[in-house]
């Protein structure tokens, strides 16, 4: 039986050469997402912004969404947003929050409820109101900010201060193009999309603390080797594990986009950029990077000041 | 040398099918798993028989999550009130009299004594009202609950302090939760789950429940029942109150409370045998039945004004002394509304208001679609995985294919001893983990083919392969587990599901990935003497 191999044998691939595409491409995204979340914003869901989202189903099979569309409009409750989805006459709802505080949520489900339950079977309701939503923000971005200082000391303990510093930002690279994504794509962005993010965030230094730890043994092993060689000699020896598991972990997830129904596929679709993304940055962005940060500054560093002193 | 001793044959083996063992229950439906519990035969100890199941979440089995909130402005006022009629009766009792009166300030009350030797009475007294916050028991002693303040022109202020408000909030919801898990109780509802959450908060989780309508009219009354009479044209302690007879137009109503809620011990809806109206028959304590029946006496031909949350709801006029320390709620009253009542007046009255900060109700389709297509996903990644593995590494494949099911086998058997909850998240977990579970094998396999490439024998290449691996596949899954661990911690709910499996899904890769792939090749090797790599 002949088996399958995605990367050849002993390759002896220039990687480092993509950085002359690669570090201004990923600016330049960088710096576009940064202005599309400050003109046109992340699509953020009811948990952080509060409101509450129905999701109806047609009795019938048959969902009129015009007729939703302009029945709920007509209800007061503000700018309401009725989308259909899927194929069975699925439609969901979304009402902003309403004035009056945490009590003045229920009036709309029991409206809601009222009018449409005729026709309609009420398969998902959520309401949040403002205090739990702003609580929510509050506990997403903390645990953003949370695991990036964590992975921070993680590195801090695991690797030289050079390595730590090229793989977080490999990792903070990874967030903003994730964002993006969202931005872009119009994901709703609520407590999930938070799920996700971490998730990238551990599976982005995953990437490169592969690398990476190649590239340790390596300097053990040739002391002399220059900085780009030794980096490229990293990433050959370590690409067909790399492309392995990216295929295997987009392969998951792409069953989860095709199957896992509506409810999670957005989650799945983002996991899935992120993927790419975080294979895309571990060899473009963290490892030639440290051409930059300076492979061996640490050791240099130590070797005339400390041990060549001893030794003479 | 690649070897693996018997006794570390065993010992995996043995762990692995426990485990998997443990997530038989949970494949189950709740009628087998009985069925297979009753089956078992009685002198076989408990606790070997693996019962503890998954539990699924509110977002795959339907059902209603209600989070409430104390209304801690109303549990202020309240107090506010009592520390009042408190200070009213000191006052009388010591013969002292405040200049104004007692006014209500913020977070408190105060009143004007410009007498010194008044204050000096007045003082002490007062002083009682402070109790010490915290459990003394457990020596932890922060302060007082209220504060008193006086001036030199005699302005005494009595206020909450924070610690005093914090440990009544904190009471509040206790009492709150058993009010509620009364009320629901009274509804019939099947295994409501009702927990604190925070310092004033409770989450109310019912299972199956598709319209929480009724339920969020339950807790969104205080249940405060009072019997008042209904004020005399000139009267002036009264509060003028909307009464729901008249359409809510406002009526005056004494200040004195007769008898309230807490002085009954049943309350029954049923039918009124004259007019076939929905009523409220209610029963009287001892003293609730001697304060209302000489009420009644006294007041014959007046109008009782009977109050629910500063309601007046019925209005009966007395025709006969009430002695006999029961009666009944009559009104234009639904059925329904005289349930909810009753259930209200059985329940006792809550401490303060419940607001409804966060609903999420599933309808059951929506959840038995979930779990179906996360079934679909499920296969249909583990499919995918299975093939391009053995395509790509052959028997070495296999292995880790083997590997990739008992993990996934085995992070059930562990969700059923934790009896985790399996959320729609939860499941994406473990398909995701289908995915990731197998790098674990390859970066092992990788390295073998890399040393036996270098020039190495197969035993040694493997060896080598395993040992060096190793400290790569302890920091990938290190950093994996650090964004999952932080994400439980701050998630809740569906989300927390997700981080559980993602969890657990690491510590069991290190046992399948390592252990259980290295023993099969051992086993493999030691039977075939390969004299090359399969891949």
């Amino acid at each position: 039986m002949r088996l399958v191999r995605l990367w050849p044998e002993n390759s002896h691939f220039d990687f480092m050469r993509f950085r002359r595409w690669s570090f201004p491409l990923s600016a330049v995204i960088s710096i576009l997402t940064a202005l599309m979340l400050v003109t046109i914003g992340l699509n953020f869901g009811i948990d952080f912004r509060g409101g509450t989202l129905m999701e109806i189903q047609a009795k019938s099979g048959q969902a009129n969404v015009a007729q939703i569309r302009q029945t709920a409009e007509g209800f007061g409750f503000g700018d309401v947003e009725v989308q259909e989805f899927g194929t069975a006459g699925e439609v969901s709802l979304r009402f902003p929050i309403q004035p009056g505080g945490e009590a003045g949520q229920t009036a709309v489900v029991q409206k809601a409820r009222d009018t449409f339950s005729a026709e309609y079977d009420f398969r998902r309701v959520e309401t949040v109101g403002p205090r739990v939503s702003g609580e929510l923000v509050q506990s997403g971005t903390i645990g953003v900010v949370l695991s990036v200082i964590a992975v921070l000391f993680y590195l801090w303990f695991r690797f030289e201060r050079e390595l730590a510093m090229a793989s977080i930002i490999g990792t903070l690279h990874d967030i903003v193009l994730t964002i993006g994504f969202f931005v872009i794509t119009r994901h709703e962005f609520n407590m999930t999309s938070i799920a996700a993010i971490l998730t990238i965030v551990g599976y982005s230094l995953n990437e490169t603390v592969v690398v990476f730890d190649r590239t340790r043994e390596l300097m053990r092993r040739y002391k002399t080797m220059p900085a780009e060689e030794l980096l490229n000699l990293s990433i050959n020896n370590t690409m067909s594990r790399t492309i392995m598991t990216a295929t295997t972990t987009a392969l998951s997830l792409l069953a989860l986009v095709l199957f896992g129904g509506q409810a999670i596929q957005g989650f799945a679709q983002v996991m899935l950029f992120g993927v790419v993304i975080c294979t895309y940055s571990a060899i473009c962005i963290s490892t030639p990077m440290l051409i930059y940060i300076g492979l061996r500054g640490s050791e240099a560093a130590k070797v005339p000041e400390g041990r060549a002193a001893a030794a003479e | 040398m690649l070897r693996f001793s018997r006794s570390k044959i065993i010992a995996t083996v043995g762990i692995i099918l426990i485990g998997l063992l443990l997530a038989v229950p949970s494949m189950m439906s709740r009628e087998q798993r009985q069925a297979y519990l009753n089956a078992i035969p009685g002198w076989v100890p408990s606790w070997l028989v693996p019962s503890r199941a998954i539990v699924l979440g509110l977002d795959l089995q339907g059902g209603s999550h209600v989070l409430l909130e104390v209304d801690n402005q109303d549990l202020l006022r309240g107090q506010i009130t009592l520390l009042r009629d408190d200070v009213r009766r000191i006052l009388r009792d010591t013969r002292v009299s405040s200049q104004n009166g007692i006014q209500t300030v913020q977070r408190g009350v105060q009143i004007r004594v410009p007498d010194a030797a008044d204050r000096d009475r007045l003082l002490p007294r007062l002083r009682e009202l402070s109790q010490p916050t915290g459990n003394a028991m457990l020596g932890q002693t922060g302060g007082n609950t209220i504060e008193i303040n006086t001036n030199p022109d005699g302005v005494i202020t009595l206020t909450y302090t924070e610690a005093g408000i914090s440990e009544r909030v904190r009471r509040a919801v206790d009492q709150s939760i058993e009010v509620v898990r009364r009320r629901i109780d009274a509804t019939g509802t099947t295994e409501p789950s009702i927990q604190r959450q925070g310092a004033d908060r409770v989450l109310v989780q019912v299972p199956g429940l598709q319209d929480p309508q009724q339920l969020k009219a339950l807790l969104g009354e205080t249940g405060n029942l009072e019997f008042r009479l209904l004020a005399q044209q000139g009267a002036t302690d009264v509060d003028l109150l909307p009464m729901d007879d008249q359409g809510g137009q406002r009526v005056p109503v004494e200040r004195r409370v007769i008898a309230e809620g807490g002085d009954l011990t049943d309350a029954q809806p049923a039918f009124d045998t004259q007019t076939n109206q929905p009523i409220v028959n209610f029963r009287f304590n001892i003293r609730g039945a001697q304060r209302f029946g000489q009420a009644t006496t006294e007041n014959l031909g007046r109008q009782l004004a009977i109050v629910l949350d500063n309601r007046v709801i019925s209005a009966p006029t007395i025709q006969s002394p009430i002695t006999g320390g029961s009666g009944q709620i009559s009104g234009s009253f639904t059925v329904e509304q005289v349930n909810n009542l009753a259930v209200l007046l059985r329940s006792g009255a809550l401490p303060a208001k419940l607001t409804i900060v966060e609903e999420r109700t599933v309808g059951p389709g929506l959840g038995r679609d979930s779990i179906e297509a996360g079934k679909m996903a499920t296969y249909v990644a583990a499919i995918f995985v299975i093939i391009f593995m053995f395509a790509t590494y052959g028997l070495f494949g296999l292995f880790a294919n083997i590997a990739l099911l008992v993990h996934v086998g085995l992070i059930f058997g562990l969700m059923s001893v934790l009896e985790a909850t399996l959320t729609l998240p939860g499941i994406a977990g473990i398909v995701l983990t289908i995915g990731t579970a197998v790098d674990s094998n390859v970066l092992i396999y990788e390295r073998i083919r890399e040393e036996v490439r270098s020039g190495r024998s197969i035993v040694s290449g493997i060896q080598a392969g395993f040992d060096r691996a190793f400290a790569t596949i302890v920091d990938s899954n290190s950093t994996m587990a650090i964004a999952a661990v932080i994400l439980f911690f701050l998630g809740s709910g569906p989300v927390r599901g997700f981080a559980v499996v993602f969890i657990l899904g690491i510590l069991t890769t290190v046992l399948t990935a390592v252990t259980l792939t290295r023993m099969m090749i051992a086993l493999w090797y030691h039977w075939m003497r390969p004299k090359a790599l399969p891949f």
